[in-house]
């Protein structure tokens, strides 16, 4: 091991900021200056923090570093690396620092689903390993019947990350019932909510994790063959999970006679071709059928048939990464983290006018307060909060009064907050309710699948309506209209994409009734967003 | 100079031997679709029936699947593709104004490629880099983030002379 070792961000948020070019920029100075020998440089996942530059950092000295130019990376060999003086104009301050720095991550962060990323190199199979990597599929292999794996799964109380909160051990055991001559399982990796980019991340900074847990779920049900679903738009997560499983199948991880057991697993990665609609689990499954991703009606469910009509067990990929530490550690262990109905911790993605956009793990029955305000360093530019939406495009619009609500999976039957996929939006004054109202419902009309009439007709009924608000041309009665679409939509349509159409456009329409009212009284936007046709006349001129 | 029915043929042939490697079963069919658009640029009504023919389906499925994949086009986009995204994070950050300019800039009208075939502007949904929000994608790997509507002409800028995506 060399002394010195410079550990880069190059997830795909730092790559925006130019990580990859100032990777090869880096490693062009060390040969200039002659620091092979002292200096490693370690290409890793996300740090878990945003700046506005790409996030380094220097060991032994524990220096973290934002770079937005090659000339900073210039001045840290110069200065740093060679003549060993901290860059200080550079360097982040450890107290704005708190989710990366190792000592104060125990107290405000709990990783267990980001235990490697931001720490190894997910191209590196040996440094998962290092981290305990496969030593769960070795337990499970080696000292567990496949019915104490389902218990080990079902006593932690997991619960699917997808969105849904569906207990995964259940599931487990309902694919493990049925007899089949062949069953599959599936990882959902087709991560299309607007506002999520948890699994990308997890994907490009542990793919071995993911990979891990799917042999693991594997042994447990019976099932042979697995298949990893990834959106077409995520290349680098894509080439992680590709490189991940070659190096698993290399090191006999995969394939046939695994680790001597004689369990045999073989997984194939496919990829998506854009439709929101294939996150839902049956699209997915015809997706991989080579068919158009329509849901299909449901009883019977993937448990007992799936793809290719066998039993197959479905996860998010942040569920799967969940396993493997639950099999080492034990169900005890997990359900000290979180809440009685959810254990664990969740990912959450911060966006939207937060100071620190950017993900984080924390325990179950964190509030979205903390979340904005502690984990997110509040609002840019010390602006007011006005609304949130949480969970993503199909969560909840919530105002400032729910801030304290704690989030997991029962948050939503009791205060109407959705956890969702982890999404945390928030939003300042300067946006406008009815406006992204639209923009959410044109989403929906547009991914709505046709196949159900409820959801098709009624997203484009949802949208006229807000268009014809956001041209100040609104009536009163449109409100009712709109909250009777949400009630049909979510009683009648076939899947999970119309069914929880109901939850924004409701929570949005009545925590903010009071802007809808006042769009159609008052004659032009209160919130300065939406156009309304009387002064987009006067801009028609131009 | 290659004359363009032979580079029709190279890469019909090319196709075939994607589909062979990967085996010629209904279940593929997106995977072969997904080359396809990468060997031609779009998928035309004879590319469709070559597929049906190769995998053994019928076209209609095969344009089904076309038509319900935002992915795939059945007409020729621009050389240089741009995708704004208009997801939640980035639409609230301001990704309606930057797709906006774009539209200005280049005088054209979504989904369709400019005069000179160079660009073609899409609106699309989260494409997962939302800390980075508003963002644009140029082709498949270039990604933009935190874009203001007045970065917009130096990106057109750097695409301008590129020939081939």
């Amino acid at each position: 091991m060399k002394p010195m070792l410079v550990i880069v961000s190059v997830d795909s948020n730092s790559v925006l900021l130019g990580a990859k070019h100032f990777v090869n920029y880096l490693k062009e100075l060390i040969g200039k200056y002659n620091l092979q020998d002292t200096v490693d440089i370690l290409e890793t996942g996300t740090m878990g923090v945003y700046t506005q530059g790409v996030m380094m950092a220097v060991f032994p000295d524990d220096i973290y570093y934002s770079v937005r130019s090659v000339a900073d990376i210039e001045k840290i060999v110069t200065e740093h690396l060679l003549k060993g003086r901290p860059v200080l104009s550079l360097e982040i301050p450890k107290d704005k620092l708190k989710l990366v720095v190792e000592k104060e991550k125990i107290i405000t962060e709990t990783r267990i689903v980001l235990r490697n990323v931001g720490s190894i190199d997910p191209r590196n199979i040996d440094e998962y390993i290092a981290r305990d990597g496969y030593f769960a599929l070795n337990k499970v292999l080696s000292q567990m019947k496949p019915q104490q794996v389902l218990e080990y799964v079902k006593a932690s109380g997991l619960r699917g990350r997808g969105g849904a909160g569906f207990p995964t051990g259940l599931k487990w055991e309902f694919t493990a019932k049925v007899q089949a001559d062949q069953k599959y399982v599936v990882c959902n990796a087709d991560e299309g909510e607007p506002g999520t980019f948890k699994d990308r991340l997890i994907m490009e900074g542990d793919p071995h994790s993911v990979i891990e847990a799917m042999i693991i779920c594997g042994y447990a049900v019976g099932a042979t063959k697995g298949y990893i679903y990834i959106r077409g738009e995520y290349y680098g997560s894509v080439e992680n999970i590709q490189k991940a499983i070659k190096d698993a199948y290399e090191y006999g991880f995969l394939g046939k006679d695994i680790m001597g057991s004689g369990f045999n697993f073989d997984l194939t990665v496919r990829l998506g071709a854009g439709a929101y609609i294939c996150g839902e689990e049956t699209a997915l499954l015809e997706s991989i059928e080579g068919k158009s991703g329509r849901p299909r009606l449901k009883p019977p469910y993937p448990p007992t048939n799936g793809l290719f009509g066998k039993p197959t067990v479905i996860n998010n990929v942040e569920t799967f990464a969940n396993v493997p530490p639950i099999i080492l550690k034990g169900p005890d262990w997990f359900k000290s983290f979180g809440t009685a109905g959810s254990p664990g911790t969740k990912v959450y993605s911060l966006v939207g006018n937060v100071v620190r956009r950017g993900i984080v793990e924390v325990p179950m029955g964190t509030t979205v307060r903390d979340l904005i305000y502690r984990f997110g360093g509040g609002l840019v530019g010390g602006k007011d909060l006005y609304m949130i939406q949480t969970g993503g495009t199909a969560g909840t619009f919530i105002g400032t009064d729910k801030l304290d609500v704690p989030l997991d999976y029962d948050s939503f039957k009791n205060y109407g907050v959705s956890i969702g996929s982890g999404v945390i939006l928030a939003m300042s004054d300067d946006i406008c309710p009815v406006d992204v109202a639209l923009n959410t419902m044109q989403f929906f009309a547009h991914e709505s699948c046709g196949k159900c009439t409820p959801c098709r007709e009624g997203t484009r009924l949802a949208v006229q309506i807000l268009e014809r608000m956001s041209r100040g041309q609104g009536k009163l009665e449109d409100l009712d209209t709109l909250k009777q679409i949400a009630y049909v939509t979510q009683e009648a349509s076939l899947c999970g994409l119309g069914q929880s159409i109901n939850v924004p456009l409701l929570s949005i329409v009545e925590n903010f009734e009071k802007d809808f009212v006042e769009h159609i009284n008052a004659s032009s936007c209160p919130h300065n967003v939406c156009r309304f046709i009387k002064i987009q006349k006067s801009k028609t001129k131009v | 100079m290659p004359d363009l029915c032979t580079t029709g043929e190279r890469l019909f042939k090319e196709l075939d031997q994607y589909i062979d490697s990967i085996g010629a079963e209904p279940d593929k069919l997106i995977s072969v679709l997904q080359k396809a658009q990468e060997l031609f640029g779009y998928l035309s009504s004879e590319v469709q029936q070559h597929i049906a023919e190769a995998l053994g389906i019928p076209v209609s499925q095969v344009y089904g699947v076309v038509t319900f994949y935002n992915f795939f086009s059945t007409k020729p986009k621009g050389k240089v593709q741009i995708k704004v995204c208009l997801g939640t994070a980035c639409y609230v950050k301001g990704g309606d104004r930057v797709l906006e300019r774009f539209l200005e800039e280049l005088g054209t009208k979504p989904e369709e490629p400019t005069k000179d075939g160079q660009f073609s502007i899409h609106a699309v949904r989260c494409l997962g880099a939302c800390s980075m929000a508003p963002v644009v994608l140029v082709g498949e790997k270039d990604f933009y983030g935190r874009v203001k509507p007045d970065m917009v002409p130096r990106i057109i800028d750097k695409y301008k002379e590129v020939k081939v995506q």
